[in-house]
């Protein structure tokens, strides 16, 4: 998520190793830029992750929440 | 038994602060009760005190009523700020976060955000309303008004919901122990400060079967 609404940082196939590759090095970028990466884990439930899970059909990237 | 989730990373940034749970948001609230009455009960007795001693005090008995009034409103309205809507910026934006907020929530969740912009989530703390810079938990009695942000100013609307809405799924103790609590209060009184589109959001809440909170 970011200001242009959202944009897609990678698409991978898990029988396709090198999308998978690309996916991850994207991902880990995001990381160390300081964002968190979440999966839906059904209604009303979210997990972070800290490794790419090529499993899952959508990984989001949030950035870090405060008090206001 | 299922495993507890994974602390929200941003806790370590408030590590002083004791991880919020039932019991803690039953005492908030009943702080801030107590917080009220301390304000509210001595401009009652002054207002009489004052209208026994000499009835022509009147105005000033009124006057005390006033404070006695306007001071709870005033926390109260602290507390609803919390889900008020800021300026939209880029429409384009606000559109496609919007297409990733309808994605996370079901569609009555879509509809009353389309109709109020807040998003509600059931919990087992109580059903929050949530805001873009701020969420409203409300339980039987009392609404906690949290005021919680992405601290990215540009985001569109919709996006920092988005944000809000996966650190609350993701852990909703450490979600409201990260936010500053503004306010805790009577439903009726945030609801009077609440914006007019955004009241039936906490109606909602209102009508749905009711549970055993605070």
């Amino acid at each position: 998520m970011d200001r242009t609404g959202h944009t897609t940082l990678a698409e991978w196939e898990a029988t396709d190793a090198a999308s998978i590759d690309a996916a991850v090095e994207a991902f880990r970028a995001e990381l160390d830029r300081g964002y968190f990466a979440m999966v839906s884990t059904g209604p009303g439930h979210a997990e972070q992750v800290k490794e790419l899970p090529v499993d899952a059909d959508t990984v989001i990237l949030r950035l870090p929440i405060s008090g206001g | 038994m299922a495993a507890a989730p994974a602390p929200l990373p941003e806790t370590s940034a408030v590590h002083w602060r004791p991880r919020m749970d039932e019991r803690r948001l039953t005492l908030y609230a009943r702080a801030w009760t107590v917080t009220t009455l301390a304000h509210v009960v001595p401009f009652c007795v002054t207002a009489v005190v004052l209208v026994l001693i000499e009835p022509w005090l009147a105005p000033m008995s009124a006057l005390a009523l006033a404070q006695a009034w306007i001071i709870p409103e005033l926390y109260a309205n602290r507390g609803a700020k919390v889900v008020r809507p800021k300026q939209r910026q880029d429409e384009d934006a606000e559109r496609t976060a919007l297409g990733l907020l309808g994605d996370l929530v079901d569609h009555d969740a879509r509809d009353l955000h389309a109709r109020t912009g807040l998003v509600r989530e059931r919990g087992r703390l109580g059903t929050w309303l949530v805001g873009e810079a701020g969420a409203l938990l409300v339980r039987r009695r009392h609404v906690h008004c949290f005021c919680v942000r992405v601290d990215h100013p540009e985001l569109p609307s919709a996006d920092r919901i988005s944000h809000l809405l996966l650190a609350l799924r993701a852990d909703e103790e450490g979600f409201a122990t990260v936010a500053n609590q503004a306010f805790a209060g009577a439903r009726w009184r945030v609801r009077r400060r609440m914006p007019k589109p955004m009241r039936p959001a906490l109606d909602s809440v209102a009508t749905r079967p009711s549970v055993d909170f605070d």
